[in-house]
């Protein structure tokens, strides 16, 4: 029963009752109308059929579920799509652009908390930080003697993969420790003096670490293949806070198993939750949950920015994150 | 120089490189290698000439006292707390140690140690590997840039974390023996006042009769249940006793350590928390950097037999 307060809130459409929704719903309430479809005894479909012809606002996540074409027929009002990630790949883009729906994403809200993640996991794996710590909680540092010695960072040689928002505080952030930094981007960026590789394989080749940072598209699915791991050779760290299809994951798998590279830091995996279980027995690996940008600060900065770009839209006043789409 | 005696106190598992090196050179006394310590060392007593240390093994009054033949003590390390300097000066005994060469691997483990603990890196990581990850499951974490980094010491290594935090635009703050006006970086004139206005509490100052226990229950409970300590300095800078019921009541927010009281001893109770990294001794702990300072070892010890000027002097 909509009070009259209620009645004059725009309505938001979100379809699952994701983290961030969790922890936003109540700010959320206040300022929009939300229309839950999770809430609901009927299927989604059936539910968008009935209850959402008219909806013009979409919150959604990258955790699912994907707003594909097929979703988009289902919502002939639809204006604006806010997705609570920077990536975009769970949105089909080209439907969007032919139905006239805006796209709004995090924008820069994550960039710094992406890149401490990404440095943070480079220096654990080169400074074996969880595997020590993993060693002194098994209580082996008293029988056992001093964990192997890691890996220097100063001087190294690091590849960015992707220099967007993230790419670019990551090179920040390691310019800092003393690593000369290289990148591989769509096009080069000017006024950067940081070495640009049109190759990503050339880009491995003279580095001895990757960091990847970029989204996840048709040109960069399993980009880092076999080729560019071999390329990196058995000395070499691969972190990875972009998605895990960038990656070839068997691949890569093979190749820390094998020795082949020296070491990775993922957050991302092809097929999340699932995590090869290969990598469970390694300790040059670290590994975490999807969590790169998963900190209060970021979520309160997210939270704002959503709504932010949803009262533009209702007002007709300029987005504040549209997404950048190529 | 083969028959001069070295009596060396780094284990193999520190440095083989160094052992292999002194091998070389000199004759190696290995006082990890004998079971009764004391007696090897009166059995070889007129005849050591040198001592190389570590971080956690130097040389007190009674050791220095019983060999007559000491020339020099030449510690693998930055840190001489474990070396009587004033004996030392007083026999004419000369000290060398091995700054410079780990500065940046120290404070790269500073801000290693303050995104793991913030990022709860190590704990996602047993998390993931445990096999219990879910879809949907998440928990958020505490962001690190633009925090403030607090530092004790603004040393060489001070002044090294300070660089790496201000490239995560973290605002500095520090105590010293003295303020420099020099550098950008604001002062406090106590450690409390220091840890009540920091996020990020990092020693890297040396240990001295002043400096013991410099991390005290009322710095603890200044920097707070939000705060938390990085310490790479000596586990004797800290109440450690203090620091694990700050840690377990949830008094302090979370602490990354390198050094302990007793090493390789480190309060078990600490084990099961995971708002904490505990590292082993690692500060210096690269390839790289163990080889530059095994051969600033060599280096001094050499010059002091060959009667040339030493290298890295601390007496």
């Amino acid at each position: 029963m909509a009070d009259d307060n209620q009645s004059e809130l725009r309505t938001v459409l979100i379809l699952r009752r994701f983290a961030f929704i969790v922890l936003m719903e109540p700010k959320l309430s206040q300022k929009f109308n939300l229309l839950k479809a999770w809430d609901s005894p009927l299927p989604q479909d059936q539910f968008l059929t009935t209850h959402a012809r008219s909806v013009q606002a979409l919150i959604s996540s990258a955790n699912g579920p994907p707003i594909t074409a097929q979703i988009l027929q289902l919502l002939p009002s639809l204006k604006i799509i806010a997705t609570t990630s920077a990536g975009l790949d769970h949105v089909d883009l080209a439907e969007c652009r032919r139905r006239g729906v805006a796209v709004v994403n995090a924008g820069k809200a994550f960039a710094e908390d992406a890149a401490d993640a990404a440095v943070g996991q480079f220096i654990d794996v080169m400074r074996k930080i969880s595997a020590s710590d993993r060693y002194v909680r098994d209580g082996l540092w008293a029988t056992r003697g001093d964990y192997p010695l890691g890996s220097k960072i100063g001087g190294k040689k690091v590849g960015i993969v992707g220099l967007g928002n993230i790419g670019l505080e990551v090179a920040k952030r390691l310019e800092a420790f003393g690593c000369s930094v290289s990148y591989n981007s769509r096009s080069e960026r000017p006024n950067l003096s940081y070495q640009f590789y049109s190759n990503v394989c050339e880009l491995a080749a003279d580095s001895d670490a990757l960091i990847i940072c970029c989204g996840l598209t048709e040109q960069t699915r399993h980009m880092i293949n076999k080729e560019v791991l071999c390329a990196l050779g058995r000395e070499g760290v691969i972190v990875n806070v972009g998605r895990g299809a960038i990656i070839d994951e068997k691949e890569m798998v093979q190749c820390l198993v094998r020795g082949e590279i020296g070491g990775a830091g993922l957050d991302v995996f092809e097929n999340e939750p699932d995590v090869p279980k290969e990598l469970f027995a390694l300790d040059n690996v670290v590994l975490s949950p999807h969590q790169a940008v998963l900190t209060h600060e970021a979520f309160m900065g997210l939270g704002e920015l959503v709504t932010g770009n949803l009262e533009a839209f209702f007002s007709n006043k300029p987005l504040l994150s549209p997404a950048v789409i190529d | 120089m083969d028959s001069i005696d070295v009596l060396t106190l780094v284990p193999t598992s520190i440095s083989a490189y160094l052992e292999q090196e002194l091998d070389k050179r000199f004759n190696v006394l290995k006082l990890w290698t004998v079971p009764n310590k004391t007696q090897f060392i009166k059995d070889n007593s007129s005849s050591i000439r040198a001592i190389v240390g570590h971080g956690g093994a130097g040389a007190d009054a009674e050791l220095i006292d019983s060999l007559p033949k000491l020339e020099i003590i030449s510690s693998f390390s930055v840190g001489t707390d474990k070396i009587d300097l004033k004996k030392c000066k007083e026999k004419g005994i000369r000290v060398t140690n091995t700054p410079d060469v780990l500065t940046d691997d120290v404070a790269d483990i500073a801000i290693g140690l303050a995104l793991a603990v913030m990022r709860r890196l190590c704990e996602s990581d047993r998390y993931v590997r445990s096999g219990l990850w879910k879809k949907g499951d998440y928990k958020l974490t505490t962001k690190f840039t633009g925090k403030t980094v607090g530092i004790i010491g603004l040393g060489r290594i001070g002044k090294a974390v300070a660089k790496r935090a201000e490239a995560f635009s973290c605002p500095i703050a520090y105590f010293s023996r003295t303020e420099k006006p020099e550098l950008k970086y604001k002062y406090y004139p106590t450690v409390v006042e220091l840890a009540s206005n920091c996020d990020v509490l990092v020693v890297a100052c040396p240990l001295t009769e002043e400096t013991r226990h410099i991390i005290n229950r009322e710095v603890i409970d200044s920097l707070g249940p939000k705060g938390v300590l990085i310490n790479i300095g000596r586990g004797h800078h800290v109440d450690e006793s203090e620091l694990v019921s700050a840690l377990l009541e949830g008094r302090l927010g979370g602490a990354g350590l390198d050094v302990y009281q007793n090493e390789p001893e480190v309060p078990e109770q600490l084990f099961g928390l995971e708002n904490v990294v505990l590292l082993p001794h690692a500060g210096s702990g690269t390839t790289e950097t163990r080889n530059a300072m095994a051969d600033l070892v060599i280096w001094n010890l050499e010059a002091h037999f060959l009667n040339k000027p030493l290298l890295t002097p601390v007496v």
